[in-house]
């Protein structure tokens, strides 16, 4: 019996592919998809993988992703695949890779950090390990790990 | 004879201690060995004092470092006399004052203040103390005193006594003899104010330490105290059964050495009782003088003087 999913080809979008298990939710949150969306979106969850296990997917119709969103895609699911659509074929297919700083991309958990304050500053992280992942604040030097990442959104 | 610069100081900031290598930390101690005062080595030269919160020794000892090599010194005092009052932003605050002095000395409440002020000017920025974070003159005068009295920063047994969870000094001092080798390190404290697990993750596999309740000052070079606060207590009852654990007192005093140095960064208020002062083995007054030389050695330094 085949084992492999199947699920409906988009016509022009973007295919994410690989991502950790669970964390597709995560992921529609990054995309920004929320109640009103009326794209196609295609979600599976925990399907099997022969890389990573279990993993998750997301397609999206009609959607192209920018640097930033892919850069907070890899804060969550690092070997996650990105597969962009063009008429039902694969146009152009890359890794996520996370940059080793982070500007503006996730929120300080300091509440003293000066980037909390009123000063007009973007959140900035450099990435002392990848696996596990360690982000250190440029600013006020806090170390976040994994489990603790606030993503702005 | 002014001693000359070995590594490349000029201009740069001085943030965290984190920034610090081993042969800077070395080359800033043996060129605060070796300063003297003298009125004409920045002769001409401005240093803005920028302290959004009031600290007494810090800032008295960058403007005593700077008046005794010849500079002058502007600035405020809290941030009530600031144009922050009026709602200016730190970055503008520290643009204006670019235009006026040639480095600048910050306290700041906030957490990377400092960082972000370097960041915004270009005359070189030292950090006097960003909230919670860091103070790196605080450390390298903890390090020039350590040296100066048992001639080395390697191979050195080192208690830390006191609240390790909030006290950045025993952070950044436990950062910086990271970079020295045979330290050993005890962390002394109640349990509610261990040193953090992100400190000790940098000490993993780098320096060994052992944490311990118990106040055990035996078989020690070093012994640095910092203050239990009582607003870290939920309970006041918990905060007077720990804080009457970890007095240094005379009997306290009974386990160091002869050649141990009893080193805390001040303000003291009764961790340490005043009877313990004429003790040999206290050093803390001649530490915080010690903070003038290393002072006046970065200001020189960052100078180019």
């Amino acid at each position: 019996m085949n084992e492999e999913l199947k699920v409906s080809k988009i016509k022009n979008g973007t295919v994410i592919d690989h991502i950790t298990a669970g964390m597709a939710p995560i992921v529609l949150r990054i995309l920004g998809i929320t109640k009103g969306c009326s794209d196609t979106v295609i979600v599976a969850m925990n399907v099997k993988s022969h890389q990573i296990g279990l993993k998750d997917m997301v397609k999206v119709e009609n959607r192209a992703l920018a640097q930033e969103t892919v850069k907070k895609i890899a804060l969550v699911a690092p070997h996650a695949t990105v597969n962009i659509i063009k008429d039902y074929k694969v146009a152009q297919k890359f890794k996520v890779e996370l940059p080793s700083e982070l500007i503006g991309i996730v929120r300080c958990p300091n509440r003293n950090c000066i980037t909390n304050s009123s000063e007009r500053v973007p959140s900035y992280f450099t990435v002392e390990s990848k696996d596990p992942l360690a982000l250190r604040c440029h600013y006020c030097e806090v170390l976040v790990d994994g489990a603790s990442v606030d993503i702005l959104l | 004879m002014v001693q000359r610069p070995t590594l490349d100081w000029h201009g740069r900031d001085v943030i965290s201690i984190r920034d610090f290598s081993r042969a800077q930390i070395e080359d800033l101690l043996s060129h605060a060995q070796q300063i003297r005062p003298d009125s004409e080595l920045l002769r001409g030269r401005v240093m803005a004092s920028l302290f959004f919160e009031p600290s007494t020794r810090t800032q008295l000892s960058f403007a005593t470092a700077m008046q005794r090599l010849g500079g002058e010194v502007i600035g405020f005092a809290g941030a009530e006399g600031s144009s922050l009052a009026k709602g200016e932003s730190l970055q503008d605050t520290a643009k204006v004052v670019e235009k006026y002095a040639d480095i600048i000395v910050m306290r700041h409440p906030l957490e990377g203040s400092a960082r972000l002020v370097a960041d915004t000017v270009s005359i070189p920025v030292i950090n006097a103390g960003d909230g919670a974070n860091q103070h790196p003159t605080q450390t390298l005068t903890d390090l020039f005193t350590i040296q100066r009295f048992h001639k080395r920063l390697d191979n050195l047994k080192i208690g830390l006594v006191g609240d390790l969870k909030y006290g950045r000094t025993v952070h950044s001092l436990a950062l910086a003899l990271s970079r020295f080798r045979q330290i050993a390190l005890r962390l002394i404290s109640p349990e509610n104010l261990r040193m953090p697990p992100a400190i000790l993750r940098e000490l993993d596999g780098v320096v060994p330490y052992v944490e311990t309740a118990e106040l055990d000052l035996r078989d020690l070079d070093v012994v640095y105290v910092t203050r239990i606060q009582k607003e870290r207590f939920p309970d006041i009852e918990e905060y007077e059964k720990v804080k009457g654990a970890y007095v240094i007192d005379l009997q306290a005093c009974e386990q160091l050495q002869r050649d141990t140095i009893l080193l805390h960064p001040l303000p003291r208020v009764d961790e340490i009782t005043p009877d313990v002062d004429a003790l040999p083995q206290a050093k803390y007054f001649e530490q915080t003088r010690n903070g003038v030389p290393v002072r006046m050695a970065l200001l020189r330094l960052l100078l180019g003087a």
